[in-house]
């Protein structure tokens, strides 16, 4: 419990941060302002008790009273009135800006910071776990900044100031007072920890419950061809009685607390009432017919704030819970990259000499500092060598000791059955998973020096699931390169073999598909892939399973694309169709994480090993 | 609309009728309690007449303890109430969602189902709670309120008059202003989650084209949308607090000045003028809520919108009457079937399609992308209806069928298959709820499944994730296999579902399904020739037409598209076996 008050403390402060980093002056303004307001709001209490007192009761029973000592009084009141409302609007809107640009900031922050996270975090948190962040979270959180802060900064500055205006006016009944103020804490605190309870049941259950109703609309389909409706039904059902039972305590118990406050207030009214009448009577402490009235008006205005803190205060914490989530994110470990050799663009001097250049040239280059200071640049050629590399996810160990050559220009193949390593592999060229031990070179340099995102962008690759985004066929071609000219874009179209079918398609290349592709086939989809990565015309291309979603007859009208695509790049290609990696330079056939062959097809076809009868296979058995 | 929402009130019926009820109760003692006060302050004090402080304060503890009373039970049948009215929407909406075909889910996309299910009625349920808690309270106060505040100085009361339509008027004119500002800053949002959303699903391209900046960009794009547009309809929402104070200020003036006038001249006590007050900030608070709850209201309109639809969308794949509950055989037929996604005749996706197929053969289907060869098998187990023509399983149309009966006897395993969270136990009883394991290992021997499933540390019940993927893609194919063999259907369908699964693990599983279930018809759609080659017949479509139609040897003479295809896959092999 204490543990939790600290985290939340932490979170509290941290968030505070936000606000007080750009908005200071704002924030200063809007403190004030509060004050302000709240102050006046209890002037206009304390006031009852001087107008009665000093300007209505001395003109009671006089023949011709003079109004304009009370209208003055009144003009007086107006204009703390009016500073009042103002200083109301002016932390209202101010609190607009402080609060929507520190949401837009942490937004950005985490969105920033999201893109810098290793491979590994996407893997191991549901989608639907982090886009709440950016949904419910920063949701509560406005709330929070927006309302909470500054009702409960007005609820604390109105029970204070109404507070002192009691001692002020008799000490006696605040006596009473504090009794009440106990009791009431007592109360919120108990139902509030009720209530706090089943929020959380609450978003549990909804949490499994939506996750549940959004497996089941992606699978909608399947539940249609097994006729699994009623289970579904049922399992629905369960869960959704289960959400009810806890919305509805939890709502039980917001519900209440303010119609308990509300009516201890009225008691604490009834006893002040009676307790102020037998002092006034009797005498005591000094108090008088406005006294009690005004205490009276005191009482309300202190039952009030108080029973709005008390919910105030239950929106902060499920806000900062939310916030809690949020930093957690920011605060994971980005991908670590101590790379330092970068890509450059270089042309040869007249020396015959590579030098950077900042035109654009067809030749890249390895800028490689080294520790005295001189700097060697190395033409990047696609040459990519694996040394006794071993590599696993946790603690299972997927590859072992694998050594490849892949020299410029080659194309190397994959073979293997599912789940051999051939999709691994891959990801570590690129850096998506940091090898255990061995050494992957690239061009002569260790990968690791390498910054990754200069190596990131010296590989192509295409995946089995293609990934598009919302927007317009050319700017899903564009995001291989983004400068790309439209003719540029084109021809990387019609290299893939994309453009015929989009230009059937009704917009042409403006059509504009949605993120998850509907409206194109899965083939076209990956037409689009391919033409995507052409563009970005790297020096080492990685394909995985990049045709297996299309036909036949289309794939060879793509492999001569690909083809012309591969020409000088050197390729990594991972196929279950035997047919498309025949003709590649060097074939590694994989099992269980380790290269069993490796040579090209006619060799490996003579050894008539693995390589073989995977080859034959359907052949044989037919 | 909101009479087919409140039709799903149904059992909370009386926690709905009870809860606006003990709400009146609750405002009624709420507009009395000031009036025993005003009484203490104005008989008791004045004359300090303690039996009387005491008497009206007993009655005023008592009237609190019945106001607490009536309080709680308006929150707790409130609470359940709304509770229950959203279990019931959900309820409804998800068994309704069952009971879609193929086209009518088509018609709403995943993700825009899922919403529905959640964040709509969500808003539904808190406006329904808005609406018979505050709703009822608001204009009941208000009255209330008003006929008191009347009946204590009916010519103070006046100032009303003048005061509320000011601020009846401001907080319209605040209301109609903010509304169009919020739907624009609900617009934005959803782009920002969309954004979000693809980006997750895309981590993989965006890393490898190292577009994290330009990711970052399109992000501050539409984080900068939201904030402008959300700030915007804000600051028409930040002069409602300060209207709000402007009236009440004004009244507790105006009634100082002309109530401090009267007490003067001794129309009215000083009770009633501390009363008044009272009256005059439960009038303007009334109206102060049921402006916001009018606000929250015309935003879950909306989503009301969008449940409804979901609800009023009819299946058009009805059982008829008399439906027939036993396939014959898994002999199946075309006659002259055309469909069209939309029933439109001039965009027909299949055209003049006719063939048969006796009981137990395998047919394999196979034909570029597009051209619908998806599409004509869905029509066997009547995902979708014919548009024109006839279906027949068993030599009975498919429209003659229970659907169920109809779906249980034709298995199939979709192109695009999905895998549910649970054990691959869980997941396999899919297919028969009742299986045994014996039944389960034989289903997933078949499918060359068995051998990788046991390799697991926890074999069958190896728990999957969401969508399966913690196993591969062809290991995902084989379970999805399993599960649909586990029916042991007469019809068994294979979409494109080995196209993950290595050719010597595919040519097992037809192997397996020759010698182990011979009387089961088997269709196959594949992209490899060799999945489909002896085939008992190959149907070659091309642009929603048979192109041709026979065995592996007759199209290799005669179809010019199978030659095509066989000669780029086959060929090569055979040259090497030389």
């Amino acid at each position: 419990m204490k543990n939790n008050y600290d985290h939340a403390l932490k979170v509290f402060k941290r968030l505070f941060r936000y606000i007080t980093h750009s908005y200071k002056v704002q924030f200063g303004i809007v403190f004030i302002s509060i004050i302000i307001s709240a102050l006046s709001n209890v002037a206009g209490s304390l006031f009852l008790k001087y107008l009665i007192d000093d300007f209505i009761t001395p003109l009671f029973g006089q023949v011709n009273p003079d109004f304009s000592a009370l209208f003055r009084a009144i003009l007086f009141m107006g204009g703390i009135y009016g500073i009042g409302v103002f200083s109301t609007y002016l932390y209202n809107r101010l609190m607009i800006n402080i609060s929507q640009g520190v949401l837009k900031k942490i937004r950005d922050e985490m969105f920033e910071h999201m893109q810098t996270l290793p491979i590994k975090y996407f893997d191991s948190h549901s989608h639907g776990e982090i886009m709440s962040r950016y949904t419910n979270d920063t949701d509560t959180l406005r709330q929070m900044i927006s309302q909470s802060i500054p009702q409960a900064l007005n609820s604390l500055v109105m029970i204070i100031s109404v507070f002192g205006a009691m001692i002020a006016t008799s000490v006696h009944l605040t006596i009473l007072v504090i009794v009440i103020l106990i009791i009431m804490i007592q109360v919120s605190k108990k139902i509030g920890g009720q209530s706090a309870k089943y929020f959380v049941d609450q978003q549990n259950n909804l949490g499994r419950l939506n996750g549940y109703i959004e497996e089941m609309m992606d699978g909608q389909k399947v539940v249609k061809v097994f006729c699994y409706e009623e289970e579904a039904k049922k399992k629905f059902d369960q869960l959704n009685d289960e959400l009810c039972e806890s919305a509805t305590n939890a709502n039980k118990f917001a519900n209440i607390l303010m119609p308990i406050m509300g009516n201890i207030g009225n008691l604490h009214y009834a006893l002040t009432a009676i307790l102020g009448g037998i002092l006034a009577i009797n005498g005591i402490g000094g108090l008088t017919l406005g006294g009690i009235a005004s205490f009276l008006q005191f009482t309300r205005s202190f039952t009030m704030p108080f029973s709005q803190l008390s919910q105030q205060l239950n929106a902060i914490v499920m806000a900062l819970a939310g916030a809690g989530r949020i930093f957690d994110l920011m605060d994971q470990e980005s991908e670590n990259d101590e790379g330092y050799v970068t890509l450059v663009n270089v042309k040869y001097n007249e020396q015959g000499e590579l030098v950077e250049t900042k035109e654009k040239t067809e030749i890249c280059a390895w800028k490689h500092p080294h520790h005295d200071g001189s700097i060697t640049y190395t033409q990047v050629r696609g040459d990519i060598r694996f040394y006794d590399m071993d590599f696993g996810y946790d603690e299972k160990r997927v590859l072992h000791n694998i050594n490849l050559y892949a020299k410029p220009g080659q194309k190397i193949a994959f073979v293997g059955s599912t789940g051999a390593g051939k999709t691994t592999i891959t990801n570590l060229i690129n850096r998506f998973y940091d090898i255990e031990d061995g050494k992957i070179r690239f061009d002569g340099i260790n990968i690791n020096k390498i910054r990754k995102n200069d190596l990131r962008r010296s590989l192509g690759i295409v995946l089995q699931d293609t990934h598009l985004f919302t927007g317009t066929i050319m700017e899903n071609i564009r995001y291989g390169k983004l400068d790309a000219t439209d003719e540029e874009v084109y021809a990387a179209a019609k290299l893939a073999n994309a453009d015929q079918f989009i230009q059937h398609l009704p917009d042409g290349y403006n059509t504009i598909i949605s993120g998850d592709g509907e409206g194109l086939s899965q083939g076209q989809q990956q037409l689009l892939a391919i033409a995507r990565a052409a563009i970005a015309n790297p020096p080492v291309l990685i394909l995985d399973e990049a045709t297996s979603s299309i036909d036949t007859r289309t794939e060879r009208i793509v492999q001569e694309g690909m083809d012309r695509l591969m020409k000088g790049r050197t390729v990594f290609v991972i196929a279950h169709r035997l047919s498309t990696v025949k003709n590649s330079d060097v074939i590694l056939v994989l099992e269980h994480g380790r290269i069993i062959e490796r040579g090209e097809h006619d060799a490996l076809m003579d050894q008539k090993g693995k390589y073989y009868q995977l080859y034959t296979g359907a052949l044989e058995l037919s | 609309m909101v009479k087919r929402l409140f039709k799903c009130v149904k059992e909370y019926k009386t926690d709905s009728i009870l809860a606006p009820l003990f709400v009146v109760l609750e405002v009624i003692m709420e507009v009395l309690i000031p009036l025993l006060m005003a009484n203490i302050v104005d008989i008791g004090i004045k004359n300090g007449d303690i039996s009387y402080i005491l008497k009206i304060g007993i009655i005023l503890v008592i009237s609190a303890m019945m106001s607490l009373l009536f309080g709680v039970l308006a929150g707790r049948y409130a609470a359940s109430a709304s509770a229950g009215f959203a279990k019931n929407i959900r309820k409804e909406m998800f068994h309704k969602i069952q009971s879609y075909s193929f086209s009518n889910i088509d018609k709403f996309s995943t993700s825009s189902l899922v919403t529905r299910l959640t964040t709509d009625i969500t808003n539904v349920q808190n406006a329904y709670q808005m609406i018979i808690r505050i709703m009822v309270r608001a204009p009941i106060m208000f009255i209330f309120a008003l006929i008191m505040a009347i009946r204590i100085n009916s010519k103070l009361s006046l100032i009303f008059i003048v005061v509320i339509p000011f601020l009846g008027i401001g907080l319209y004119l605040i209301m109609t202003n903010a509304h169009p500002n919020f739907k624009k800053v609900f617009q934005s949002y959803d782009k920002l989650n969309r954004i979000v959303q693809e980006n997750l699903t895309a981590i993989r391209v965006v890393k490898a084209y190292v577009r994290e900046e330009h990711e970052t960009d399109k992000f501050h794009d539409i984080s900068s949308e939201v904030y402008s547009y959300f700030k915007k309809a804000e600051k028409i929402l930040a002069f409602n607090r300060p209207i709000m104070q402007f009236t009440m200020y004004a009244c507790i003036l105006l009634i100082s000045w002309f109530g401090g006038k009267m007490i003067v001249y001794g129309a009215m006590s000083t009770g009633q003028l501390m009363s008044l007050i009272v009256y005059a900030s439960q009038i303007l608070s009334s109206l102060m809520i049921f402006s916001m709850v009018f606000v929250m209201i015309a935003i879950s309109r909306t989503s009301a919108e969008r449940i409804v639809q979901v609800l009023d969308e009819e299946s058009n794949l009805i059982n008829k009457e008399n439906p027939v509950y036993t396939v014959q055989d898994g002999s199946i037929s075309f006659e002259n079937v055309d469909f069209s996604y939309v029933g439109d005749p001039n965009k027909r996706c299949l055209k003049n399609i006719t063939f048969s197929i006796k009981a137990g053969e395998t047919v394999g289907i196979i034909g570029g992308t597009g051209s619908a060869k998806t599409t004509l098998v869905q029509l066997i187990p009547r995902l979708y209806d014919v548009t024109a023509g006839k279906i027949k399983v068993g030599n009975i149309d498919v429209r003659d069928y229970d659907m169920e009966t109809l779906r249980n006897e034709v298995a199939m395993v979709l192109q695009k298959n999905v895998l549910f969270s649970g054990t691959i136990k869980e997941n396999l009883r899919w297919g028969n709820k009742y299986a045994t394991d014996q039944e389960m290992i034989h289903a997933c021997k078949l499918a060359q499944a068995d051998d990788f499933i046991q390799s697991f540390p926890d074999q069958y019940d190896t728990v999957l994730d969401q969508g399966g993927t913690n196993v591969s893609g062809g290991q995902k194919q084989r379970l999805c296999i399993a599960r649909a063999l586990l029916k042991k259907p007469k019809i068994l369908i294979l979409d494109d579902s080995t196209s993950a699964v290595d050719t010597k693990t595919d040519a097992l599983i037809r192997k397996a399904f020759r010698e182990e279930i011979p009387n089961t018809t088997k269709i196959i759609i594949a992209q490899r020739i060799s999945s489909i080659e002896d085939a008992d017949k190959i149907i070659v479509l091309d642009n929603g037409e048979i192109n041709g139609m026979g065995t592996s040897e007759e199209l290799l003479k005669s179809n010019k598209i199978y030659q095509e295809v066989y000669h780029s896959q086959v060929k090569g092999a055979e040259d090497n076996e030389k």
